[in-house]
């Protein structure tokens, strides 16, 4: 086994989780399948928001996977980067947003 | 960006024997991934046989004026094979009488060859329902004798097929060399002045697109309109249709593939996107290549790797379509580059 928490070689084997629960193995699949198909957005925008969420998220395999399907499309390193960071302005809003709870509590809790 | 050719570099891997090796070693030899002959075994196409001859490709010369990072042919300004003018003469004979309908000239830079015009003018003569010349483009603006390529061209009614990476500077130049974008633009725009391109004209202007790097190509439908879209806008240009050519692993590219670490991963995209339907129709099973040197290839890129096709006949000067017809095809690994996703040929998606 190796040493290492992440090991890009495993990305390959991601479909070999069916092997231990076919069932939902499959369902996820063909599930992640429809998802990414041409449909009110187009495949190339849905590549850009999986891009996006996959820094949110921290995946070094869906980074992997989406810069590689981005540049498949087409997608320009511009848009790329323009897409991580509308998923970073979203991750750190998040973190901001909770300033105005800490304001509220600390009103709350001065005389 | 490459300055020479792996030849002029004299390094191991100019030697096809050496190509051929790698590509049966590593991943393959372990079993980690199938050899190709396996892999078509499974659908019944092994051996791969030919059916009707419709191509006849012609390899003119080496030379190129450009030296691509990505080049299955290796070629460019140091490569100096060229077709002979006596094998060019066998060549027309073959031309005159072959029952493929489309006649494909190809290189290096086909235009730099000295008699390339003789033998555009004497090609033309045969009818050839479908006459291609290759270009890279910016020979067009190479020097002043090929200013009046697109005229040429087009009195001749050739078909240009003309490779243009991307639709962006920056990926364009970094596979094909710094300025190779602007002068292609200025040339494709010259096509289009010549009328080709242009509806009602006749006159076919072909784009191929080949990726800039260690990934494959997506549809080539969607490519396409991408294409028409982005050089419309931004430089008024038109043409026909738009080929998807997935890069081989061999020669330039398999170095590339090799030296930025990328090998393994690029072959195991060619074997995930494996498609029995592309092997239907792949182009060995079409088309006859012919070397500068009047040598019979299954395809353009066996020529490279100097497989030369498994006949009795297995030279221009003894060319027969029916014995040629009979033999079977040969492959190896780098294969899989003309199977994967909707396939891949010089004439783009097969599947």
């Amino acid at each position: 086994m190796s040493k290492n928490y992440y090991d890009p070689a495993d990305l390959r084997k991601f479909g070999e989780i069916t092997e231990w629960s076919e069932e939902l193995g499959k369902k996820f699949f063909d599930y992640y399948g429809k998802v990414f198909e041409e449909g009110a957005l187009s495949a190339r925008e849905k590549s850009l928001i999986a891009l996006a969420v996959s820094h949110v998220v921290k995946c070094p395999y869906c980074i992997d996977a989406y810069t590689k399907d981005g540049l498949q499309r087409g997608i320009t390193k511009e848009e790329m980067m323009e897409a991580v960071h509308a998923g970073a302005a979203i991750e750190s809003g998040a973190t901001l947003v909770h300033g105005v709870q800490m304001m509220n509590k600390y009103k709350k809790l001065s005389m | 960006m490459l300055v020479k050719s792996l030849k002029a570099r004299n390094i191991d891997l100019s030697n096809p024997k050496n190509q051929l090796e790698f590509l049966s070693n590593g991943i393959f030899k372990d079993g980690e991934l199938p050899l190709f002959k396996d892999k078509i075994a499974e659908t019944g196409k092994f051996p791969l046989k030919p059916k009707k001859l419709e191509i006849l490709q012609i390899n003119l010369g080496y030379m190129c004026n450009q030296t691509c990072s990505h080049c299955h042919v290796d070629a460019g300004p140091d490569r100096k094979e060229i077709m002979s003018v006596e094998t060019m003469k066998q060549c027309l004979e073959v031309i005159r009488n072959t029952s493929a309908h489309t006649l494909d000239l190809t290189g290096g830079a086909p235009e730099m060859h000295p008699h390339f015009r003789w033998f555009v003018e004497e090609a033309s003569k045969a009818g050839i329902r479908d006459f291609i010349v290759r270009s890279n483009l910016t020979i067009i603006l190479a020097n002043k004798k090929y200013h009046d390529l697109p005229e040429f061209f087009k009195k001749h009614n050739v078909h240009v097929v003309s490779s243009l990476p991307f639709y962006k500077r920056e990926r364009t130049d970094k596979q094909r060399g710094s300025g190779v974008f602007d002068k292609s633009i200025r040339a494709l725009q010259m096509l289009n002045e010549a009328g080709y391109g242009r509806e009602g004209t006749g006159l076919r202007l072909d784009l191929v697109y080949n990726p800039a790097g260690a990934f494959l190509p997506t549809d080539q439908q969607v490519m396409e309109n991408d294409f028409k879209k982005a050089l419309k806008e931004d430089f008024d240009i038109v043409f026909d249709n738009l080929f998807a050519i997935t890069n081989l692993p061999i020669s330039r590219f398999l170095e590339y593939l090799i030296a930025s670490e990328n090998y393994e991963d690029y072959m195991y995209a060619l074997v995930d996107a494996y498609n029995p339907a592309a092997v239907e129709n792949v182009m060995c099973t079409n088309t006859i290549s012919v070397s500068w040197d009047g040598w019979l290839y299954d395809c353009d890129f066996n020529q490279m790797l100097d497989l030369k096709v498994n006949s009795k006949i297995k030279h221009i000067g003894e060319y027969n379509e029916d014995l040629l017809n009979d033999r079977n095809i040969i492959i190896s690994q780098h294969c899989y580059g003309c199977t994967a996703g909707a396939g891949s040929s010089c004439q783009g998606s097969v599947a």
